[in-house]
């Protein structure tokens, strides 16, 4: 049997669907037990929904005061004594794992592994380099535990129809007060969440100004998408920072993606290469993105939005 | 007056179109040209951006890595850090190996602040700075795209997926560098002379104590899986016409 466990994210007592994905990702550890880890100051709401997926075991719920914001020096630690007994402990390759995940194997004394996309063996996996032009096989010596942060965007969401069991569990360790959390700002937006839509409209450099990015915006809604940037166009100004996708950015796979007006440098390609279908609207007809897109148009994107925005 | 330590990466550079060698042991290195890894470039900016604000007195860059990482190294120098460390090591530095390395580098120059990228463009493993931290028991504020100093602690702005945190953070610190946290300023010809000048001492891991043993080695490499060369459709109507068809709108 591989006890793994798997480290919850999430906000505003919802489950952030990255954990349903690390849950499919640790369910694909041969002979897995899944457990899954909440640390919040009230987790019950979140404890239940990690309760439902399919192929957890038990529910860990670590209720702290503290742990009101996610803190990567605060959780750690308690991170760290919950995984006693665990070979595996899995995170999401979002923010918050990224934060979070190096500093758990730090304290535990063992490498992490990045943006696992591939469980070969229980001590073997499979993780992309280079901004994804390599992917690297990786084999951890027996005995060592294996803490990975899991590429959300390889993996499908855990379904629904879990029952699993959840104990609440008080952690006795020492926290720090010299990390303190003052605000987050984030735009709010009834837009689709850019890391799980199917659909996503992405601008980039060619849009040209802030009110030009209006257009993808229109677009979006229309489709009912997603809303990404490349990095040129969030560097510009035209579109704040949690929109940009690619290699230092969000890591995206949707059934559709359009890139309007972005070339596509490899970094930005890396990450929309696992998207099923790539759309490209670009009017320069040698732009390296139309060597991934399985649709291209070449033309103006001015004139070209309104009219697919009417049709569509 | 506050010390600053960066850490400065070699790797392939930014450019460069990365080849897997044919029998599946690495990524062609041979005549690829060599860069400060991006990121690192930032935490530097940074650290020279509040020394000229009055705010540190003495930045200290660091390497780990072949002896030819001193070029990378010089590079730093001549873009104002005051002096340099390489750690010499041939081969891979894991992550926790390189956190290891800083952090025994720490012990000795005592920092109120260290600041590197938030991944270097080689790895991608985005994990040194947090674990750094973690054996140093001080706090992290990774993905940093604005830092402020407020008495004895540094505000930090961090770009997480939902937006932009802000975090106070108490020194010494680790800091990790996004990318709109500044842009990094280019090298001028007189600095690259004055920077020969520049210490650069040069000592390995085992002057350390550090072991460069990893439970987790890379095996195997290879490229990633093609997409299919798609097809192109001629105006929007043709281009709406085909997403109907295929169910994607």
């Amino acid at each position: 049997m591989n006890k793994v466990l798997v480290i919850a994210e999430h906000a505003g007592g919802r489950l952030n669907p990255a954990t349903a994905k690390c849950v499919t990702c640790a369910t694909s550890v041969p002979d897995a037990e899944v457990t899954v880890a909440v640390f919040a100051a009230e987790g019950a709401e979140v404890a239940a929904q990690a309760a439902g997926l399919k192929g957890v075991a038990r529910v860990l719920l670590v209720e702290n005061p503290a742990n009101a914001q996610p803190l990567a020096a605060v959780l750690a630690p308690q991170v760290v004594k919950v995984a006693t007994g665990h070979g595996h402990v899995f995170g999401p390759s979002t923010t918050f794992g990224r934060d979070l995940m190096p500093r758990v194997a730090a304290l535990l004394g063992v490498p992490q592994l990045s943006d696992v996309m591939a469980v070969d063996s229980a001590t073997r996996f499979k993780r992309p380099v280079y901004a994804g032009n390599a992917i690297t096989t990786v084999e951890v010596a027996a005995g060592s535990v294996v803490v990975c942060t899991v590429r959300v965007a390889s993996y499908g969401s855990a379904p629904a129809g879990g029952s699993a069991s959840v104990e609440k569990v008080s952690v006795d360790v020492a926290l720090p007060a010299h990390t303190r959390f003052i605000s987050v700002s984030a735009a709010k937006s009834d837009r689709p969440d850019l890391q799980t839509a199917p659909r996503v409209v992405a601008g980039g450099r060619a849009l040209g100004s802030a009110e030009n990015f209006e257009l993808i915006y229109r677009l979006a809604a229309k489709l009912n998408a997603g809303v990404g940037a490349s990095r040129a166009a969030v560097d510009a100004g035209y579109a704040p920072n949690e929109m940009q996708v690619g290699q230092t950015g969000k890591i995206i796979a949707p059934e559709l993606y359009m890139a309007i007006g972005i070339s596509g440098a490899i970094q930005h390609l890396t990450g929309i290469k696992d998207a099923r279908t790539i759309v490209a609207i670009n009017k320069d007809p040698e732009a390296p993105i139309f060597e991934i897109a399985d649709i291209g148009l070449v033309g103006d994107l001015f004139t070209l939005l309104p009219e697919i925005e009417r049709l569509a | 007056m506050l010390k600053i330590l960066v850490g400065i990466k070699r790797v392939i550079d930014y450019n460069v179109r990365i080849r897997v060698k044919p029998d599946g042991t690495g990524v062609v290195t041979d005549g690829v040209k060599m860069s400060i890894n991006p990121f690192d470039e930032i935490a530097l900016e940074e650290a020279l951006r509040i020394r000229e604000r009055g705010e540190a007195a003495e930045i200290v860059a660091v390497g780990i890595g072949p002896d030819d990482a001193q070029q990378q190294l010089r590079t730093a120098l001549a873009m104002g850090a005051d002096r340099a460390i390489l750690v010499k090591h041939d081969g891979p530095v894991d992550p926790l190996v390189a956190a290891r390395t800083l952090h025994a580098i720490v012990q000795k120059e005592s920092p109120a602040l260290v600041i590197v990228g938030k991944q270097a463009i080689d790895d991608d493993a985005a994990q040194t700075g947090p674990m750094l931290a973690a054996l140093w028991d001080r706090p992290q504020a990774t993905f940093a795209s604005r830092v402020e100093f407020k008495g004895d602690t540094l505000v930090v702005t961090r770009e997480v997926d939902a937006g932009l945190e802000t975090d106070e953070v108490d020194l010494p610190a680790v800091i990790t560098a996004d990318l709109r946290l500044n842009e990094p300023r280019y090298v001028k010809l007189p600095d690259i002379m004055k920077a020969k000048k520049k210490p650069l001492d040069v000592t390995d891991l085992a002057a350390l104590g550090v072991d460069a043993g990893s439970p987790a080695r890379v095996v195997h490499w290879e490229p990633p899986a093609q997409r299919q060369k798609g097809v192109m459709v001629k105006d929007a109507a043709e281009l709406v016409d085909a997403l109907k068809k295929k169910g994607l709108i």
